[in-house]
């Protein structure tokens, strides 16, 4: 299945991946990419800086009802959640925090799975709850593919355990190599 | 709280086309996918199954709406949200007003209050707050009878003093309010110059010419054609070299109004110019 959207999920520990992950990822692919990260909103993160030196690809933070361009990262900025409000624009919203957490993983994830359906594809990597697992299922449910980063290799193991236990049948993916399983998406139709 | 998917997109249209036929309160050109979490997650509160039995409720029970009203719209907020935004507004846009006769402030979408009482509290500490007049207005008559009474959970007051602080306050943030059981009460010193009142900024006018007008987090939930109607309400009320604040991730970019404005560096406030 053809690859619209690529989710990438992390809490505690979750950064050292991505700044690894992000430099491999070939400028080609044929999809967005969004970000959704637990971080603080106080002080402002430089965090947008960090990964876009990371990276050749165009990266930003998200602003509200931004339209969404294939080969760019997407952040979503501390303290919103970000939902999906067609298959090209982005609505943010300051509703309660879900999982004690916002932004949100799940929020974002299901957001994108009644978007995009089985053409949603998610990332989860290192953190300390759950957030992110209930929306991993729903894209398992909508057939779309879902990777997790291994436990093993994860500084802050719980969020990828839980999401393994949830989905057995996941793809578990060490962070080496996780820039080829994104690279091979655009291969998929 | 478990996300479920109660309402189809169809089914949302239908239902916000009842609620502005028989109630008046247009919400179809609020952003969709916000939307449809809010009426999911009020049919799960309220113990609703299905679409049906939630449109049944909304139709056949006019005293239900206050709360329908209350439940799709977001009232989250907090107290010197932003901290920067907040210390500019004391060491630089306050002052700059503070040479006019009188101020007058629309806190445009003000939930439950904090945000006017924020403006106040920086008001009182730069001596300007007895010439000002702090208009906090909001769709939902419920959180607005709220605010009037200027009482917020004590558990909040710890992140609202780190926020105050990094704002730049200066004084204890707890003389400013008494601490009971667990809510917070703020003085009436702080809200005697507030007016609070119930106003849509989908069907109301204008109703003032303002000095500053702050509408945070609130533009987020309307789409594009509804932002750019609620900018030409506020460039309506609002007096030339005067401010416009919007939320940390709203822009009056892309709108009719940019060529008119100029905005504060590295701030969301627009200045209007003459």
């Amino acid at each position: 299945m053809a690859t619209d959207i690529l989710l990438i999920g992390g809490s505690a520990g979750s950064i050292t991946v991505l700044l690894q992950v992000l430099p491999a990822i070939d400028t080609d692919i044929s999809f967005p990419i969004v970000i959704v990260l637990h971080r603080k909103s106080y002080p402002k993160s430089e965090l947008d800086h960090l990964l876009e030196i990371s990276t050749a690809l165009p990266v930003q933070e998200v602003d509200d009802k931004m339209e969404l361009e294939n080969g760019k990262i997407y952040l979503v900025p501390a303290d919103y959640h970000l939902l999906f409000e067609d298959e090209r624009s982005i609505a943010l919203d300051v509703s309660e925090k879900v999982n004690y957490s916002r932004p949100s993983i799940d929020v974002t994830f299901l957001s994108a799975v009644s978007i995009f359906g089985d053409r949603t594809v998610a990332l989860l990597l290192s953190g300390g709850n759950k957030d992110g697992v209930e929306g991993l299922v729903s894209i398992v449910e909508h057939h779309g593919r879902v990777l997790i980063q291994d436990p093993v290799t994860a500084e802050v193991d719980y969020m990828p355990q839980q999401a393994m236990e949830a989905l057995p049948m996941a793809t578990i993916l060490r962070p080496e190599h996780m820039a080829d399983a994104i690279n091979q998406l655009k291969h998929y139709k | 709280m478990m996300e479920l998917d109660i309402i189809k997109d169809d089914e949302m249209d239908l239902l916000l086309e009842d609620v502005s036929t028989i109630y008046g309160y247009d919400f179809t050109q609020y952003s969709k996918a916000s939307l449809k979490r809010r009426l999911n997650r009020i049919c799960l509160i309220d113990k609703l199954a299905s679409f049906a039995e939630l449109r049944y409720q909304v139709v056949n029970d006019p005293s239900y709406l206050q709360r329908f009203v209350e439940e799709i719209t977001v009232n989250v907020t907090e107290m010197f949200r932003d901290p920067y935004f907040y210390k500019k507004l004391r060491e630089d846009i306050l002052p700059k007003l503070g040479t006019y006769p009188f101020i007058r402030i629309w806190v445009a979408g003000c939930s439950t209050g904090e945000e006017a009482y924020s403006i106040a509290v920086l008001l009182q500490e730069i001596n300007l707050y007895h010439k000002s007049l702090i208009y906090a207005t909001d769709i939902n008559p419920t959180v607005i009878e709220k605010a009037s009474k200027g009482i917020f959970p004590l558990s909040k007051m710890k992140q609202y003093s780190e926020n105050y602080i990094h704002a730049g306050g200066t004084q204890d943030f707890s003389s400013y309010y008494v601490a009971m059981y667990d809510i917070a009460k703020f003085h009436e010193s702080l809200s005697k110059r507030i007016l609070f009142s119930t106003h849509n900024l989908v069907s109301d006018s204008s109703f003032n010419e303002f000095q500053l007008i702050l509408c945070r987090n609130v533009l987020i939930y309307f789409d594009k054609d509804l932002q750019n109607k609620v900018f030409r309400l506020f460039d309506n009320s609002l007096q030339n070299l005067c401010y416009l604040a919007l939320g940390d991730k709203e822009t009056l970019r892309f709108s009719s109004l940019e060529s008119r404005y100029r905005q504060v560096k590295d701030q969301k406030i627009w200045q209007k110019l003459n």
